[in-house]
């Protein structure tokens, strides 16, 4: 495997490849000397046309830590506000000679494109893709639920996963899925129905429009509020639900359904929060938040990506990830 | 089919390989004046168990050692300089002494000296990790061809090879049985094809 572009992709082996690296990653993330020399003299490019704070800082600390070079690229101030073409972007990262990319677009598919185009014989990382595919919190959200209900080793497998809030705008809602399946576990999505996407009967989980009724029923073991991406709803939010208040009451998790949830029951978020609209600030700082935990697991998850697909030399082009 | 299998030799056998890491734990002893001050860090795979059984012996020289607490493994993986020419080498388990290394007498532990580089990736790994009062080497195998300058303290085999031989430590913890075989010599008699 040469690019990481789609959770579904993955195969179980891989994930847990990736998960294990990870973990190693992370015990050298408490030394005093966090950083390796594994990827001295390679360059990593952070190629941003969406705005992006934790993913962006996460990726550059990731390559840092493996003493990569980081190129940072942001759409705003940069040739293509004056229009310039993915592919001659592509071309002139390929002249620079990059090693790696790592690509947020505001288009679904663009990570691949700039993968399979012949642009680039850099290894291409997707770091969100409009509203389709965002492998890392994937992997990190995988790692997160591994290293609190799982032991830290192996897959998931009986775990169950509520996914609550805004899946139709959700990448991170998509990944989730086709990763947390692959790796063993269960999930239910659950939103309002103008919030779920077409289709989403093909995908291999259960949906809800009933939040009260999952959290007592099901009893799921981690609960992953997702941000009202109120951004991507044009004609304001009320074109997906009546009101923020009303949102709010129905599937925002407050301390009320904290209390329903049972002990052992983590929260996530993989932010940026809306404190008060799907989750409230009671819910995200309790003790069951792991959201910050996320973000330190980003970093580990990173590295073990930039490490699995940029270490090995040329032939190991084809060998598993 | 005589070239089906490569021909090997078995050089040391299990009494051969535990009496080589008695002899090892009392030099180790001898050179630090007690093992107090001594932590052991074995490098993955078969460094590790070998670092174990030294343990033990170290114990039972010297009761002022903690087999326990100064007993750890260091994975150089990260460390290495043929990453790029090899595929991707899954990382492994780093656990340092419960003692710590920093103002120890730190003691590696290998099976196969070779080229010298995995110890190179080990000792950047170590400068990474604290900073030991002294880094010595034991190995159970000296095979020789080194690329750098780097050499064993602790010695428990002098074993001349050359280069395309492939000499394994198989170890009762991993390979379920103790020795040392060289595979790849050519057999006497043996007609050369």
């Amino acid at each position: 495997m040469k690019h990481l572009l789609s959770a579904q992709d993955l195969t179980r082996d891989e994930a847990i490849l990736l998960l294990d690296t990870a973990a190693q990653m992370a015990a050298t993330q408490s030394r005093e000397i966090k950083k390796l020399p594994t990827l001295r003299g390679r360059t990593v490019v952070n190629l941003f046309f969406e705005d992006s704070t934790r993913t962006r800082i996460s990726f550059e600390t990731a390559a840092k830590r493996l003493s990569a070079d980081v190129i940072n690229f942001s759409a705003k101030g940069s040739s293509v506000s004056k229009g310039e073409s993915l592919k001659d972007t592509a071309l002139t990262l390929h002249a620079m000679g990059a090693d790696a990319v790592v690509v947020r677009h505001w288009a679904s598919g663009a990570p691949h494109q700039l993968a399979h185009a012949g642009w680039l014989d850099a290894a291409v990382l997707n770091a969100g893709d409009g509203t389709h595919q965002h492998p890392t919190q994937a992997l990190l959200d995988a790692f997160t639920i591994r290293r609190h209900l799982a032991g830290g080793t192996g897959d998931l497998a009986g775990l169950r996963v509520a996914i609550v809030g805004d899946v139709l705008h959700s990448r991170v809602a998509r990944s989730n899925v086709h990763l947390l399946r692959t790796l063993g576990a269960d999930v239910t999505l659950v939103s309002p129905p103008t919030l779920l996407p077409v289709g989403v009967e093909t995908w291999p989980c259960a949906t809800s429009y009933d939040l009260d009724a999952t959290l007592a029923d099901w009893k799921p073991d981690a609960v992953m509020m997702l941000r009202v991406q109120r951004e991507r709803m044009s004609g304001g939010a009320g074109a997906f639900f009546p009101s923020a208040l009303e949102y709010s009451r129905r599937y925002g998790l407050d301390h009320r359904r904290l209390a329903v949830l049972p002990d052992h029951t983590i929260v996530m978020h993989p932010g940026p929060m809306n404190r008060g609209l799907e989750i409230s600030a009671q819910a995200a700082d309790s003790d069951r938040s792991v959201i910050v935990e996320q973000v330190a697991n980003g970093v580990a998850v990173r590295m073990a990506a930039l490490y699995l697909l940029l270490a090995g030399g040329s032939s190991a082009e084809g060998t598993s990830i | 089919m005589s070239f089906a299998l490569p021909p090997f030799t078995t050089v040391l056998g299990p009494e051969d390989v535990a009496r080589a890491l008695t002899r090892i734990a009392h030099e180790v002893v001898e050179r630090s004046k007690g093992a107090s001050d001594v932590v052991l860090l074995g490098i993955p795979t078969r460094g590790v168990p070998l670092a174990q059984r030294l343990a033990e012996r170290l114990a039972a020289i010297d009761p002022a050692f903690d087999p326990v607490a100064a007993l750890g493994e260091l994975d150089v993986t990260m460390y290495r300089d043929d990453l790029h020419r090899n595929p991707t080498r899954a990382v492994g388990v780093t656990r340092l002494p419960a003692v710590g290394i920093d103002g120890k007498v730190v003691v590696l532990v290998d099976d196969v000296l070779f080229s010298g580089r995995t110890i190179r990736a080990a000792l950047d790994a170590i400068s990474d990790l604290g900073r030991p009062r002294a880094v010595r080497l034991a190995c159970l195998v000296d095979r020789g061809h080194r690329e750098l300058p780097i050499r064993p303290d602790f010695v428990g085999k002098n074993l001349p090879t050359s280069t395309d031989e492939r000499v394994q430590v198989q170890l009762a913890e991993i390979d379920g049985a103790d020795s040392v075989v060289i595979s790849g010599r050519a057999a006497v008699g043996e007609e050369t094809r």
